[in-house]
């Protein structure tokens, strides 16, 4: 043991470089080297060891070849034979040992943090349970313990421990939030899997599918926000309020014909799309159309509407049947469109 | 003709190398439309369904039908010579492997004007490869194409098992086997495994999709993990069926051009059987976010962490065989010595992912596709490279031109890693893989641009290399038996390119680089272990083109059986299993031919034997 804490100690100098440099890779709400919280914190400790032990192999490997490559050229006339040297017993117990102790050195914190996140939480009093449904190409977040159902945006209360049950709806998905955690494949019954993670800074971190679930597999993306634990009570009383519709009688009953037999607001509407309750003061809509507020953001209304105006351009594949093709018409799209975006929740 | 039935180890060799060059080729076309599509966010040069097509069939196609008929061209071509065989030991099914195999592969790449490509990727994972998700006769193209393709290579590997251990020349004990005879040796046993787990699983697969079966479908209490467990543990194995190839390439060039023996030969040896058996060890380090639980995750963790000895020990092995030399940059050694410092960045990276805590941010990410392009690309093809520009005067007869090698090297070798050096970047900062395309603004802009432009310059690096072979070809034949002058193994005793036979008189061999031991006694050449005698060949046959041709139809025939044509007799032939029967009649009837046609192949006769022998 007293070994490989020297071994670590001569790395520690390597280490701090190394996190220097990294930590400017990316941006501090997706990176995987700017973790925000204490598992993604743990995942790149483990990465920058690894990276330190790495490099150390590299710059030995690479020190011999290029002595080797400059010392040993054969010069203009060189006829004699070099010695055929049959091999070196003790050399190569030497490069067989020294990367069994680098992988020793990398083995047990390894395999400390494997069973330290394998630990599973769900049950646990103070963690918040969040139900993750995966589907082509969406998230659904349902929280048990509070009633309510979300889509596209998993609201987290800071401080607090996130346990997620993990499963698909359909084909496999992969659960990503770089900057809070690593992934988790979303199986179907039977292989359900379940982690956690939690995070003590506000913000909104921007969360990935990372398993080939079909042609948008790469637009499958939503966002985690991260709120005071008050906002978060806050946004569970808000969501449970009964379901606000739009104050033109005609356009609410279009709205309920068209819409809410796949989707759900408030306590109308089914089960089958993405939850549009509180669409409006989301980040953004369809996880990818980025609104105000974000980098790059357009207003809500716009965006919105560049999704109801055609939806397979916006997520090749996805199963919404464009409004158009169930008969509605720009008036009704366009008021559909701001109702949504004026439909916001007080947190 | 003379193509279609030989049964020449040295032909069939060709054959492989050109069939793979096409497929090759194919794949690099793919894969440049893969970075083009990327090098700009949002772009829509491709659609998703296309892109999607395209990343599937450039891994199939690379890892099946690019890179796999490669390795067999450089066995068929190198192994019998190099433990001084006549052939390899079943000529016949070498025959029928190589034509199984293209047929396989025609399949596959059919689908691209058949009516949709497979688009699941290359590891097909259900239940987006069923049926369900899956709507075209995309994934029939891969799991029949596949089958039919994997069946030659099944065939091949089991040859080479063959012809290794019953047809050394006397004297070559398995300790005094050269080291790409040694690797292929291993790699053949690997195949011997590893090949039937996947051909299980793409049986299956068909089963689910075309006659309703529920191995695989989650509705029907079928487990989408089975296949990840099935696909891995050949899946695994595959990744070092193909690299310990390009380690004997290695280990055979290095010497040669530092003009000493290789460092530390048994411990080589060793290596590479422990790396094939580890390599069977470790399939559920490609599953640690599926979520086996921290018990698996811990154990696989740490086998996998394990195979960085034995690689480090080739690594280090290699680095001392220069040591204390003579080295000459040829361009055969170039590609070898490009080949270490990038094979081990590639491997360090694999340890990193071996770290399965860590993994869970690296999985699925571009720093996986950086890795296994690093030992996939950097490390197999670079070895491949290596060993073509090495063995082309003895396969051909005629030198490729060093200039022109050299500037494929030099283009490939900064190609590569401007294209692969930064997606390990791009992965940790959040990219994951078989992405079409991203946001703007991620910090994935520049970068992505950075590494299609690497895939172009590497692209023109390979362009190089063809303009090279085609340039090469117009000068004629004739080099000498021994063209890089310090050869150290026996296929460099015999003329370039060699005799039908091979071997006038099989060789007696006194030690490990034979060729090497008889020019440091003082000696012009390998001392026979036969008096001159008659050399009996095996006819050539068309059987094998013929029965490919007849598990061709059948493939096709099973994979339509279920599709409604518009035209009515389409419909008749299919769907009533007609064509299925008629190609399987095909290929069963030759197989009848071949049993009931007693062939005693021919001789050499003697005096022909000496108006042949004299050099060209």
């Amino acid at each position: 043991m007293m070994k490989r804490w020297q071994a670590v100690k001569r790395l520690l100098p390597l280490l701090a470089v190394f996190s220097l440099l990294l930590a400017g890779c990316g941006r501090e709400d997706l990176s995987a080297l700017r973790p925000q919280g204490p598992v993604a914190e743990g995942q790149y400790d483990l990465m920058k060891l690894s990276i330190t032990i790495m490099i150390v192999v590299l710059i030995i490997v690479f020190a011999i070849a290029v002595y080797v490559l400059i010392k040993f050229r054969r010069k203009k006339g060189q006829t004699d034979v070099p010695e055929q040297v049959e091999g070196n017993f003790k050399l190569e117990i030497l490069w067989t040992v020294i990367p069994l102790i680098l992988v020793f050195i990398l083995a047990v914190p390894t395999v400390q943090k494997i069973f330290a996140f394998g630990d599973d939480h769900y049950n646990e009093k103070g963690s918040v349970q969040v139900k993750v449904t995966s589907h082509q190409y969406w998230w659904e977040f349902e929280y048990p313990q509070y009633g309510v159902k979300t889509a596209q945006e998993l609201m987290m209360p800071t401080g607090k421990n996130i346990a997620f049950e993990l499963k698909t709806a359909d084909v496999l998905h992969s659960f990503w939030v770089p900057s809070l955690s690593g992934k988790m494949d979303t199986n179907p019954d039977g292989t359900i899997n379940r982690f956690s993670f939690s995070t003590d800074k506000e913000g909104v971190y921007r969360g990935k599918c990372a398993e080939l679930c079909g042609p948008s597999h790469g637009l499958m993306e939503f966002k985690v926000k991260a709120v005071s634990p008050d906002a978060f009570d806050k946004w569970v009383t808000a969501m449970k309020a009964p379901a606000v519709l739009p104050k033109d009688q005609a356009l609410a009953e279009t709205f309920k014909k068209s819409c809410l037999s796949c989707h759900a607001v408030g306590d109308q509407g089914g089960p089958v799309a993405p939850n549009l309750t509180g669409i409006g003061s989301r980040e953004s809509v369809a996880g990818i159309l980025l609104n105000e507020g974000q980098d790059g953001g357009k207003p809500v209304k716009e965006n919105l509407k560049t999704w109801l105006e055609d939806p397979q351009a916006v997520k090749p594949g996805n199963k919404m049947p464009a409004p158009k093709d169930l008969g509605l018409t720009d008036e009704q799209i366009d008021g559909i469109a701001d109702y949504l975006a004026n439909y916001k929740l007080n947190y | 003709m003379d193509w279609l039935t030989t049964v020449d180890h040295k032909k069939i060799a060709i054959l492989y190398l050109l069939a793979g060059g096409l497929f090759f080729g194919i794949g690099g076309i793919e894969a440049v439309l893969i970075r083009l599509q990327l090098i700009k966010p949002m772009n829509d040069f491709v659609s998703a369904q296309t892109f999607n097509e395209l990343i599937t069939m450039h891994g199939t196609t690379m890892i099946f039908l690019g890179v796999m008929p490669v390795i067999f061209a450089l066995m068929n071509a190198v192994i019998p010579l190099q433990i001084g065989a006549r052939d390899v030991a079943f000529p016949f099914l070498n025959s029928l492997g190589f034509w199984t195999f293209l047929f396989g592969g025609i399949l596959l790449n059919l689908s691209w004007i058949m009516g949709g490509a497979p688009d699941a990727g290359w590891t097909a994972y259900t239940p987006l490869s069923t049926t369900t998700y899956s709507t075209t006769h995309g994934v029939d193209f891969y799991t029949v194409g596949l089958q039919i393709a994997g069946l030659g290579t099944l065939i091949g590997g089991i040859n080479f098992l063959a012809t290794i251990i019953t047809m050394r020349a006397p004297g070559m004990s398995f300790m005094r086997m050269p080291m790409f005879t040694w690797t292929s040796f291993i790699t053949s046993a690997m195949i011997l495994f590893a090949f039937p787990a996947i051909t299980v699983g793409l049986v299956l697969l068909s089963f689910d999709r075309i006659l309703g079966a529920n191995f695989f479908e989650v509705a029907n209490g079928g487990n989408p993990v089975l296949w990840q467990h099935i696909f891995w543990i050949f899946g695994h194995p595959e990744v070092y069926i193909l690299i310990l190839p390009a380690f004997g390439v290695i280990s055979e060039v290095i010497p040669t051009f530092a003009r000493k023996r290789l460092f530390g030969y048994s411990s080589m040896v060793f290596a590479t059987i422990l790396i094939a058996f580890l390599g069977f060890m470790v399939w559920a380090h490609h599953m640690f976010t599926t979520g086996l639980g921290p018990v698996a995750n811990a154990l696989f963790s740490i086998a996998t962490m394990l195979i960085a000895v034995p690689t480090g020990i080739k690594i280090f092995n290699w680095l001392f065989t220069m040591w204390g030399g003579q080295i000459r940059f040829t361009s055969p050694n170039l590609f070898a010595i490009g080949f270490i410092p990038t094979f081990v960045m590639g491997g360090v990276t694999g340890v990193m992912l071996a770290s399965a805590p860590a993994d869970f941010q690296f999985h699925d990410t571009y720093f996986v596709v950086a890795h296994f392009h690093y030992v996939i690309v950097g490390g197999l093809v670079s070895g491949l490279l290596s060993g073509l520009h090495y063995w082309w005067p003895k396969m051909f007869g005629r030198m490729l031109n060093e200039s022109l090698g050299k500037l494929s090297f030099w283009f490939f070798i900064i190609g590569f890693h401007l294209t692969f050096f930064v997606q390990h970047f791009l992965g940790l900062m959040g990219m994951q893989r078989r992405v079409f395309t991203y946001l703007p603004n991620q910090g994935f802009d520049t970068l992505n641009m950075v590494s299609t432009i690497g895939a172009i310059l590497m692209g023109i690096g390979i362009l190089f290399f063809l303009i090279n072979a085609i340039v090469t070809a117009t000068k004629p034949k004739g080099v000498a038996d021994d063209p890089w002058e310090d050869g150290r193994t026996l296929e460099w005793a015999i003329p370039s390119p060699p005799p039908e036979y091979n071997f006038k008189q099989i060789p007696l061999v006194r030690g490990i680089d034979a060729l090497w031991k008889e020019k440091m006694a003082g000696n012009k050449g390998m001392t026979p272990a036969e008096p001159l005698g008659p050399i009996h060949m095996p006819s050539p046959t068309i059987l094998p083109f013929v029965m490919s041709v007849g598990i061709f139809i059948a493939g096709l025939g099973f994979m339509f059986s279920k599709e409604q044509f518009s035209n009515s007799f389409m419909s008749l032939i299919f769907n009533n299993w007609i064509v299925v029967i008629i190609g399987l009649l095909i290929t069963f009837g030759s197989m009848l031919l071949r049993s009931l046609y007693d062939d005693h192949g021919w001789h050499i006769e003697v005096d022909e034997l000496d108006e042949e022998g004299v050099k060209a």
